[in-house]
């Protein structure tokens, strides 16, 4: 190191050269870019609104981070957002539960939902693309045919104080999605569960041979995935004051591209909560920026769709050059 | 050869009892028998008209599960067809309404769908990118792509000459003609020729096929360029079926045709199928769908039912392959 510096060659310290600081520094560019481009995007007021709509991806894609970090994937997310939303809607309407009863029985069925995924995939080995494909039917089958199309509305004020309201002048859910990107982060970084995550999508057979409980830490990350689809269809049906069974169509790429977007490998082993952060803050400042510039909603999907692809290639051809 | 003749007296199912047992013979005999019981049920879905409308509305899906069986046989998958078939039914639609001769508005979207899935085959096979993360991309770019650009508008006032499936030949209609021609000779490409071969050699083992002298990369594109082949063909019969295309991407249509692949006996491990079992699935699940109306089930049910159809033959598959793991491949 000494030397190249004494021949006078710059060398990038390591800092500069992770995905997340390079993630950053275009994020910054994007953001000042945008900005110019139009007046009304820079502002306090836009960006604190935007916050309210990355909650409910952003909740998905902090346990979506550990699944992809072990190897896994989760393409039911979407699904489950839309069974809660019923689930929520229909406990407490038809079944005629307390509202606070109903959330938790949504939650739960969130979890639920997960934790089947998790069982098959770690008992019967199915792989986890096939599982969660077949489940991203079923579970929206089960809420099209629950709730037979009928939406459910009429909630009392207080509930939509989660999706609608502020507290210190910041929205509601977003407080609740910073809480839990700590918890995520320091879960990753700091705890045995975290690093067993990263040893078993690195490589799953050293890490059953060294003793790590491999299928319970899968079936833990699905059903938090499941838990967290849950706690995104409460978010989102409190924000949109109603219930429908096409809630959440299509999560899934949004989710899945802010994750890899953000650095975590699609073929396991690496990924980091941050990383995740900044992806999803890029893709929803993307789509605002785009959407203030005159761009239309559907359009924002293509460019989605475009970053991914991109992003994955990139950091292969990165990881191609370094080995 | 040996192994064979020690091993048969001792295998419960030999010879014609095993093809008995097929996939295929069982989705033969679900496809009889669902009929049967859903017509003693009720007897108006027995009616010439209804079983013809099963088969003649469903034949694209079989059609697109063809194309589906090879890529997930080669070891990928593709969800990224049911807008891609959106896609091309629309150009195909756009095209004979804007007075382009119909010859031209039938070949340009089995071009084009060769032309965007020989694309991400690339992608997959060179680049080494999952296919599920190219073609979750594609799909959104082209779900976007086709609501941006056209705006969610109607294509109507289509030339008579447009509907191609509307067709028969000896009082066959052109749909049933198109299904049963794909299936066929995709099924005996697939058994007899070294190319199609190398697609089991590919998804069984791409590391053992290019010892054997197969290039897993080539046979991974070839597979997605047919793919998107069948994915014209079956938009083809799409879109020339309708009166009104819209100019949407249909709802789920991925999930019915990788469930047809899936529920004919395609191995989601790869390295096992064949296009006959997935065509006689498509079959199934249309003649299901149908049934749920014909025995008052909601239509709501439909993609339940679906999901748990899939959920069912892929745990029973992975069983069936774990057990005779177990038993240390007698057969």
């Amino acid at each position: 190191m000494s030397a190249a510096i004494g021949m006078g060659v710059w060398r990038a310290p390591r800092w500069l050269k992770r995905h997340e600081t390079l993630l950053a520094i275009i994020l910054v560019i994007a953001l000042i870019a945008l900005g110019a481009f139009n007046d009304r995007f820079l502002t306090v007021e836009n960006l604190l609104d935007q916050g309210r709509f990355i909650t409910e991806t952003g909740l998905i894609a902090l346990p979506m981070t550990f699944v992809i970090i072990t190897g896994g994937i989760d393409l039911s997310v979407g699904a489950i957002v839309g069974l809660c939303a019923i689930m929520l809607g229909y406990s407490w309407k038809t079944f005629g539960f307390p509202l606070p009863l109903a959330i938790v029985f949504a939650l739960f069925v969130g979890a639920l939902a997960g934790f089947v995924n998790g069982f098959v995939i770690t008992r019967v080995r199915v792989p986890p693309l096939i599982m969660t494909i077949a489940t991203l039917a079923l579970y929206r089958g089960l809420a099209e045919g629950v709730s037979q199309a009928h939406s459910v509305r009429g909630y009392p004020d207080w509930f939509y104080f989660l999706g609608q309201g502020s507290l210190f002048g910041v929205p509601t859910q977003l407080l609740l999605l910073v809480v839990l990107i700590v918890v995520a982060g320091v879960a990753l970084d700091r705890t045995t569960f975290g690093r067993a995550l990263y040893a078993i999508g690195a490589n799953e057979t050293a890490a059953r041979f060294s003793a790590l409980p491999v299928d319970r830490v899968k079936l833990i990350v699905y059903t938090l995935s499941g838990l967290a689809s849950g706690l995104a269809a409460w978010v989102l049906v409190s924000r949109v004051t109603t219930t429908r069974m096409d809630m959440g169509i299509g999560y899934e790429l949004d989710v899945i591209a802010a994750v890899v977007l953000g650095g975590a490998s699609i073929f396991g082993g690496s990924g980091t909560i941050w990383g995740t952060v900044i992806g999803l803050v890029m893709i929803q400042l993307l789509k605002n920026g785009l959407a203030l510039t005159g761009v239309k909603g559907d359009a924002t999907i293509v460019v989605i769709g475009v970053a991914l692809i991109l992003s994955v290639l990139i950091a292969s051809s990165l990881q191609r050059r370094r080995d | 050869m040996s192994a064979t003749a020690v091993a048969s007296p001792a295998s419960p199912l030999t010879g014609a009892w095993r093809r008995l047992a097929s996939q295929e013979a069982l989705l033969a005999v679900a496809i009889v028998g669902l009929a049967i019981v859903v017509g003693l049920i009720n007897p108006r879905f027995l009616a010439t008209r209804n079983l013809a409308d099963i088969l003649l509305g469903n034949a694209y899906i079989a059609v697109a599960a063809v194309g589906m069986s090879m890529v997930i046989i080669s070891g990928n998958i593709d969800i990224s067809v049911g807008a891609l078939i959106g896609v091309l039914a629309t150009v195909s639609g756009s095209l004979a309404v804007a007075g382009a001769p119909i010859l031209v508005s039938w070949l340009v979207p089995l071009v084009l769908g060769v032309a965007v899935m020989a694309a991400q085959g690339a992608v997959v096979a060179y680049l080494r990118i999952p296919a599920i993360v190219v073609t979750l991309g594609m799909l959104s770019i082209l779900k976007g792509g086709l609501i941006s650009v056209t705006g969610g508008k109607w294509i109507t006032d289509l030339p008579q000459n447009f509907h191609l499936a509307d067709l028969s030949l000896f009082g066959v209609p052109m749909p049933v003609i198109i299904m049963v021609l794909a299936t066929a000779l995709a099924a005996l490409w697939m058994r007899h020729s070294p190319r199609g071969r190398a697609i089991y050699a590919t998804g069984g083992n791409p590391e053992a096929a290019r010892l054997c002298g197969v290039n897993p990369q080539r046979t991974v594109l070839m597979v997605f360029a047919l793919h998107g082949f069948f994915a014209g063909l079956a938009s083809l019969v799409y879109a020339t079926q309708l009166r009104v295309i819209q100019s949407t991407t249909p709802q789920g249509l991925e999930l019915t045709i990788i469930t047809a692949a899936v529920v004919g006996g395609v191995s989601i491990l790869g390295g096992v199928g064949t296009v006959v079992g997935s065509t006689l699935a498509a079959i199934l699940i249309a003649e299901i769908t149908s049934a749920l109306v014909f025995i008052n089930v909601s239509p709501y049910w439909t993609d339940a039912v679906r999901g748990a159809l899939i959920l069912a033959t892929v745990i029973a598959d992975i069983l069936r392959r774990q057990r005779r793991a177990a038993q240390g491949w007698k057969r």
